[in-house]
């Protein structure tokens, strides 16, 4: 039994150059967020929502996961969640708070 | 001489076959570097009187280095889009930029490392620097496999071995591609950004 | 009902030219002959870890035991260990899924058979690369879990080298089996087989390779780390530069305790398809048994500083996963109340394949409830390091997944043979064993609970522990003969054995529907299923009180017995053993560092020009 891969409209060059250009402007604004000062009690939060953003944007769209079957995101999420689970529940036991 | 067996009426989606088994391993590899960056957060402030992330970080260098990889992935998915327009020249254009900016990376780090090592961070100075050489190593080795199999399809498109149904092919070779670009994502921040 | 006894017909394996030798054998991609290779293994290292086992009861009979010294007693316990874990259980495991898990889908073969083929030759490799230090400088002597920083200092001696990238290229073997195994259930079910029809069995098989997926990436890394702290100075373990010998306790058993899950549910789904079959009932709470094979492989991931009650964790962590610990003793609860349930009111045939998934239930019982008293930490601060762990394992490991895999082997032998082993013989391997078994480790219960130590290779005299090692090393000698039966049986069922139908037993699952041994091709038309047990329903139908009525023999409703026209199969390739042999060359080479990278290179060059040979063999899928 198979199972259809869905065959939504998939993006097109031009839509992965825009992505692109985001990547790259968010990678900067990630590095200049650490030479601002006067951000420095938010630059762990603010750093990390930057990178997931930059995450989902090469996961959902690079790697076509938005348009793609349920299946495979469900196989990637049993990973993306277990793992700082997991880890997470290890470095605690060693006092170390993730992110800090 | 190989076939892949089935009945003329049973065709199973090959195709959705290996992407499932490609989202899999990379679900796997979610806790494989999971785990190493793991190590890495518990032993970052372990320096031992050597270098530390502050000593001896390099961001904007670094910078460079994260912006070359993610461009990487815009060639490889213009790549898995010439491919899928059957367009096979303008795909190893992209498959060689790819594994080009790939390559590019890799020296990055080896240049990055090598300057490490000048100033006192080896694998053998602490905690921290056998966690940081660990965790970028096993990301540069993945880089390094990526870059051979880009390359691979290349010289098999070139020589007319690449089918749409072969097994390496550009969609999984991509995936893959991706993964090890997003760990980097992860990686710039934790280990880089975060620290210094 | 009486096994029916006619002339199967010959294989068609033997008919076929080129399909018979050594060649094609290691250049199969057939899922069955796969399973075989697997079992065959699993079964030599058997009777190799069961020597291991006799040399320790042997140093352990008597008080101040001579038979082994220190250094012998610490490879033998290592050894034993390792081997019975990683090269008898798991691959027992292996050959079950393997030759089953197509069948009980009613496919043809595994979605990817090549990749199939190159887990078993990387196991295969794999377990002679860890015997191979036996010859050259010793085995593998701090544990099979390694525990750093024992595992990490001794690096003047390769010892632990062996085990470490060992246990790295079994895990490899294990990732891409697993792989296979998902992308098999989730692609190539029979039509009409929704997730809920697919049979008990297979449906352990995807839980085990989920829980393999996730685990072996923790212990990977452990492994890795390991491995550089002794060749390359990394300080990963090194307490006094700040390294954390704890971390490899996390790392290790984050794999370690979803591994024992891997162990036992294989087992577990073994006896969930024997049960109802010698019931004549259908498997009670089918999809509570289900549900809870899930659970305990999702929870199977909450528990693992269990092993760790004794290292420092902190009350908060103990207290945590104290919970969990015994939250993980419910789902498994409700699979014993289902299998006797299923058994509850049934018609009973005592057949040997019944016997052991008995025994298995109630020696799983056992040894499940030492868990739970495990899980309360105070009592586990007695228990641990001490023989009533040893009592622990033994009981869910042999009374667990080693009876239930004997369940298997004579429910399944049958399907692979096309012969039924002996009834007769088979029950004197099962009471033999099952005497020997409770003999040789019921009694370390005892031993423990009076404090006797783990992995210590003697014992003074006037401690009280002499009558009761006694006693267990005579149980392992009775262990050891009842294997001589069971050697026995399957040599005397090979020469003169009965002949077996295609559905000996009045099986209820598809693999039952077609010839044995199996046909080359498994089905000559795939079904089209309808129901869970679709098999037994082709059968069988109901009456107002639910009994069942036959409404077609077996053969009416089996398969079509000649072989479809137009059939190509996986052809067979030597790719994948090739890249297994590339990675012993590398392993063997890694392990003498430094000058070990020129034959660790050649390796490497091996496994490219295996798996460029892979990639590149054609793929053409012809039509008639």
């Amino acid at each position: 039994m198979t199972e259809a891969v869905h065959h939504r409209p998939h993006p097109r060059p031009r839509d992965y150059w825009t992505i692109a250009a985001i990547l790259a402007v968010i990678t900067a604004a990630e590095v200049a967020v650490t030479y601002v000062d006067a951000l420095s009690a938010a630059v762990a939060p603010l750093l990390i929502v930057m990178s997931i953003t930059k995450f989902v944007l090469v996961v959902g769209w690079f790697m076509h996961l938005r348009y793609d079957s349920p299946a495979y995101r469900r196989l990637f999420l049993i990973g993306l969640v277990a793992a700082p689970l997991l880890l997470g529940a290890v470095l605690f036991t060693f006092g170390v708070l993730i992110g800090s | 001489m190989a076939t892949e067996a089935v009945l003329v009426e049973e065709h199973p989606d090959v195709h959705h076959q290996r992407k499932i088994a490609m989202w899999t391993f990379l679900g796997s590899e979610v806790l494989l570097f999971g785990s190493l960056i793991s190590t890495f957060l518990l032993f970052r402030n372990r320096t031992l009187g050597g270098p530390t992330a502050e000593d001896v970080f390099d961001i904007p260098f670094t910078s460079i280095s994260s912006f070359v990889l993610l461009m990487s992935s815009l060639t490889m998915v213009l790549a898995h889009h010439s491919a899928t327009r059957r367009d096979w020249r303008q795909m190893r254009v992209w498959l060689f930029a790819t594994a080009f900016l790939g390559l590019t990376f890799l020296a990055g780090q080896v240049f990055e490392f090598t300057v490490f090592v000048e100033d006192g961070l080896t694998v053998t100075t602490s905690p921290f620097g056998s966690s940081f050489f660990l965790l970028t190593g096993f990301h540069g080795a993945h880089v390094a496999v990526g870059v051979m199999m880009l390359l691979s399809l290349a010289f098999m498109s070139m020589s007319g071995k690449l089918h749409p149904e072969r097994g390496m092919n550009v969609e999984l070779v991509g995936l893959y591609w991706h993964f090890v670009d997003i760990v980097w994502i992860a990686i710039f921040t934790i280990v880089y950004l975060l620290q210094v | 009902m009486a096994t029916l006894t006619h002339d199967a017909p010959p294989t068609s394996t033997a008919h076929e030219p080129g399909k018979r030798g050594l060649w094609s054998w290691i250049t199969t991609t057939d899922h069955k002959r796969i399973g075989i290779l697997y079992g065959l293994s699993s079964l030599f290292f058997f009777l190799v870890g069961g020597v291991e086992a006799l040399f320790i009861r042997l140093q352990l009979a008597a008080p101040n035991g001579e038979v082994l010294s220190a250094d012998a007693y610490n490879q033998m316990f290592t050894m034993h260990g390792t081997t019975m874990v990683f090269l008898v259980v798991m691959p027992a495991a292996g050959a079950f899924a393997n030759y089953l898990l197509p069948l009980q889908l009613g496919a043809r073969d595994v979605a990817f058979p090549r990749l199939n083929a190159f887990s078993f030759w990387v196991f295969f490799f794999g377990g002679v690369f860890l015997y191979a230090s036996f010859f050259l400088g010793g085995g593998a002597d701090g544990g099979w879990f390694g525990y750093a920083p024992l595992s990490t200092q001794i690096d003047e001696v390769v010892r632990m080298d062996y085990w470490a990238l060992g246990l790295l290229v079994l895990g490899v073997a294990s990732v891409a089996s697993s792989i296979n195994f998902v992308t098999t259930a989730f692609t190539m079910r029979a039509p009409g087989m929704t997730l809920m029809r697919m049979p008990v069995f297979s449906w352990m098989v995807v839980v085990i390779s989920f829980l393999l997926l996730f685990s072996l990436p923790m212990v990977t890394v452990g492994l890795v780390q390991v491995f550089f702290d002794r060749n390359l100075g990394t300080l990963f373990y090194d307490a006094a530069s700040g390294g954390e010998p704890i971390l490899w306790q996390h790392l290790f058993w984050l794999f370690g305790h979803p591994e024992v899950y891997v162990l036992i549910l294989p087992a577990m789904g073994i006896v969930s398809e024997v049960l109802p079959t010698f019931s004549r009932k259908p498997l009670f709470g089918r999809s509570f048994v289900i549900f809870s094979g899930i659970a305990i492989g999702f929870m199977g991931f909450g528990v693992w500083a269990h092993h760790m009650f004794t290292s420092g964790l902190g009350p908060v962590a103990e207290a945590a996963f104290a919970l969990t610990t015994m939250f993980i003793a419910v789902p498994t609860g409700v699979k014993i109340f289902n299998w006797l349930g299923t058994m509850w009111g049934g018609s009973l045939r005592f057949t040997t394949a019944m016997l052991f998934s008995i025994g298995f239930i109630a020696m799983f019982v056992i040894g499940g409830l030492s868990g739970v008293t495990h899980s309360i930490v105070p009592a586990d601060s007695q228990q641990h390091d001490s023989y009533y762990v040893v009592a622990h394992f033994h009981y869910v490991l042999f009374g667990g997944a080693i009876f239930g895999i004997f369940s298997g082997i004579y429910f399944w032998w049958p399907k692979l043979t096309g012969k039924l082993l002996d009834e007769r013989i088979g029950k004197w391997h099962f009471w033999l064993m099952l005497l020997g078994f409770n003999l040789a480790f019921a009694p370390m219960h005892f031993l423990g609970l009076n404090g006797m130590p783990r992995r210590t290779y003697r014992y003074n005299e006037g401690l009280g522990l002499d009558l009761w090692n006694l006693v267990s090393t005579i149980g392992a000698f009775l262990i050891a003969v009842s294997m001589l039966v069971f050697l026995w049986n399957w040599w005397r069922t090979a020469r003169k054995g009965t002949r077996a139908s295609g559905d000996p037993w009045d099986g209820r699952t598809l693999e039952w529907s077609i010839a044995s041994p199996t046909p080359e091709y498994n089905f000559a038309r795939i079904p089209t299923v309808e129901a869970e047990d679709d098999f037994w329903h082709r059968k069988y139908g109901e009456d107002e009180e639910g009994n069942a009525v036959p409404i077609a023999t077996a053969e009416e409703v089996s398969d079509d017995p000649e072989p479809p026209a137009g059939l190509h199969l996986p052809s067979p390739s030597y790719y994948p053993a090739l890249t297994g042999a590339g990675i012993f060359v590398t392993l063997m080479g890694l392990v003498y560092l430094p000058w070990g990278l020129i034959p660790a290179a050649v390796g490497a060059l091996v496994i490219l020009w295996g798996l460029f040979g892979w990639s590149m063999e054609p793929i053409v899928k012809e039509h008639h």
